[in-house]
């Protein structure tokens, strides 16, 4: 096993883990507002078929970027209409955006499938760029992966330091109390959903148009589910979710390194890791209160009369 | 909700019950196929030939009806495992990881067993299936039993492993020569019977008798009670000497056996062979179904049906309009939307 290996193993957990970690800011957000989004996986479809198709047409990936993070945030106002304004069951209205998302990505990117797509531009760090050619290559990344890490430090500021976050963290544990504090809980709870779809959706376009290059059905693989285990892996907290998600995608790069060294262990075994990890730190909080999950978190606000 | 013993008042009850269902449901139909017809207005179809195609070819005759029945079988059994569970309070989003456990053991029993005869075998394979999925269960019972991790949480991670360890064994161990994601063929002996020349296979009986059983069970038994009484107020039934934790466990359990029977009904009845990744969202469907229901039997027996024939219709639009097939979603989707947003356009008499 060469270091040049083990570096290019390690470069492709970074492309996968940055999609990861838009994703689950995103649902972050989401649940921090008290609303539990399982139609991730149908935004990231809509968004990833977006991204590709807008890509396509246009030439340019900045515009399939754009339009992604969009079409990220509209789809998750249907999310918003209906479990704020009409009060339907968070789970089940989640589920019926997940079937939403694969019904619609599937006819916005039929025409699309298999096509190759010129994706976001890749470029070294100036530090890095001295290293001979073959290593220099594996330290070229795009710009959302340089600034993954910074977007979860600006999710943490913005729900921890601002009076907006507040806001958001203050309905998500008591709706009626925030209302008392003059807030509107309906309001900041579409406006969670808003940008947690936004952030979604620059997840989704990461994936398409900077990793994987072109658009297949279902091509998100499980993914939303991922992002979800892992806001829970990471108490709700933005800046654990970037040890969540390197370590949910390292996992890929570790079974890769382990069967270059000659140990034989099935990579289908693997992929369950991220899950039983995510239950086990569960068990092992048990009902300890300081890391619950927001109090009302699924609970339908019913307006105080 | 009504709490009357009276009779009379409970069966004038559930006739307003049915009536709102009526409505919600003609509401859900042309709601959602106004606006599913203008996407395939869109894409340069004519709106009406397509819907005369899906309809025609679902409802129109024996063979498309029956290929709606047969479709609605994994669905109704999946339905029922989160329906019952819900009588206690317990939220079951794993049908999903449970049907495919029930196919994964299942499959075990057919391949290894595969020279014992019909009789011996399907009702093995059955036992198998059952305990499969109520072995997925059990971890989330068990943890929600000791209060250490809700339920909701755990089953819908398991969802995500069990096809993983479905993939595992087949790629690993019960591929067929030819192919690496399927096993080989399932022997004559271990098929469901189905009926005449259809596909309708005995998982969609089992089904109905299992949504019987269910009313019955809850109505009639002790045991029915006393889960009503869970579901009413949990502690006051622990203090009356209601078991809850046995009944958390027990319960999560019987309905992971349903879903793992909807699993080995689909390798043993529809398919005949074990597919990785062979179901997309029939748990989740389930969990759907029951939710739009009400966890009522009759709700739940009409709701598949209604979501059998817009998925089945699909694979007809796939052929005439040249769409793929999993945009048939859209359809489906806005049903879905128009009941959870509880707009009715054909109000009957108001329930509350």
């Amino acid at each position: 096993m060469t270091a040049l290996a083990i570096l290019g193993v390690l470069s492709s957990a970074l492309f996968s883990g940055a999609s990861l970690l838009y994703a689950t800011l995103g649902e972050t957000i989401n649940q921090r507002a008290g609303i539990v989004n399982l139609g991730l996986e149908g935004v990231l479809l809509i968004s990833g078929a977006t991204a590709v198709a807008v890509t396509s047409l246009t030439g340019n990936p900045y515009f399939g970027i754009l339009a992604a993070v969009l079409a990220g945030g509209l789809t998750n106002i249907i999310m918003a209409f209906l479990v704020v304004t009409r009060k339907g069951n968070q789970l089940a209205s989640g589920l019926a955006l997940m079937f939403f998302g694969f019904g619609v990505s599937a006819l916005i990117g039929r025409a699309f499938v298999g096509l190759r797509i010129d994706g976001l531009p890749r470029f070294a760090l100036p530090g890095l760029a001295n290293l001979p050619p073959r290593y220099s290559s594996l330290f070229q990344f795009d710009m959302l992966i340089y600034l993954a890490i910074p977007a979860a430090v600006f999710v943490w500021w913005l729900l921890f330091r601002t009076r907006w976050g507040l806001g958001v963290r203050a309905v998500g544990e008591n709706a009626d109390t925030a209302f008392a504090a003059g807030r509107n809980p309906n309001l900041v709870k579409y406006q969670a959903l808003f940008a947690g779809g936004l952030l979604a959706g620059l997840g989704a376009a990461h994936l398409t148009i900077a990793y994987v290059l072109n658009w297949s059905e279902f091509m998100t693989g499980g993914r939303g589910f991922i992002a979800i285990a892992l806001v829970i892996f990471s108490k709700w907290n933005p800046i654990r979710a970037i040890a969540g998600a390197l370590l949910f995608s390292g996992a890929v790069a570790f079974q890769l390194l382990l069967q270059a060294s000659g140990v034989e262990i099935s990579p289908f075994l693997l992929d369950t890791l991220p899950y039983l990890l995510t239950i086990l730190v569960l068990m092992l909080w048990g009902g300890s209160r300081k890391y619950a999950a927001p109090a009302s978190l699924g609970r339908v606000y019913m307006g105080t009369e | 909700m009504s709490t009357s013993a009276e009779s009379g008042r409970r069966s004038s009850v559930i006739i307003q019950m049915l009536s709102g269902t009526v409505g919600r449901y003609l509401s859900m139909l042309v709601i959602a196929l106004l606006l599913f017809g203008i996407i395939i207005l869109i894409s340069g179809r004519n709106p009406i030939t397509s819907y005369r195609e899906l309809f025609g070819s679902t409802l129109g005759s024996w063979r498309g009806f029956s290929e709606v029945l047969v479709a609605m079988t994994p669905m109704v059994l999946t339905a029922l495992a989160v329906a019952l569970p819900a009588r206690i309070g317990l939220i079951n989003v794993g049908g999903e990881g449970q049907l495919y456990m029930g196919a994964c053991a299942a499959t075990w029993g057919a391949l290894t067993f595969s020279a014992a005869p019909a009789w011996l075998l399907l009702p093995l394979m059955i036992v198998l299936g059952m305990l499969g999925g109520a072995l997925w269960a059990l971890i989330p019972g068990l943890l929600r039993a000791m209060g250490l991790v809700n339920e909701t949480i755990t089953t819908l991670l398991l969802n995500a492993v069990a096809p993983l360890l479905v993939a595992y064994f087949v790629f690993g161990f019960w591929h067929s020569p030819m192919d690496t994601n399927r096993t080989p063929n399932f022997v004559e002996a271990a098929r469901l019977p189905t009926l005449a020349d259809t596909r309708i296979d005995l998982g969609l009986l089992i089904g109905i008798f299992l949504l019987a059983a269910f009313w019955l069970f809850m109505r009639y038994t002790r045991w029915g009670l006393e889960m009503r009484a869970i579901g009413g107020n949990p502690e006051a039934a622990q203090r009356n000497g209601v078991p809850v934790k046995l009944y958390i466990v027990i319960v999560l359990c019987a309905g992971g056996a349903i879903a793992g029977l909807a699993g080995m009904a689909q390798v043993s009845g529809y398919y005949g062979v074990l597919l990785t990744g062979f179901s997309r969202g029939a748990g989740f469907l389930g969990f759907l179904i029951s939710w739009l229901s009400f966890g009522n039997p009759v709700s739940i027996l009409l709701t598949s049906f209604l979501v059998a024939v817009i998925l089945t219709g699909g694979s007809m639009l796939q052929l005439t309009t040249a769409l793929p097939y999993a945009v048939i979603n859209i359809l489906l989707a806005m049903a879905l939307f128009v009941v959870l947003s509880g707009i009715n356009i054909f109000p009957g008499r108001r329930t509350t």
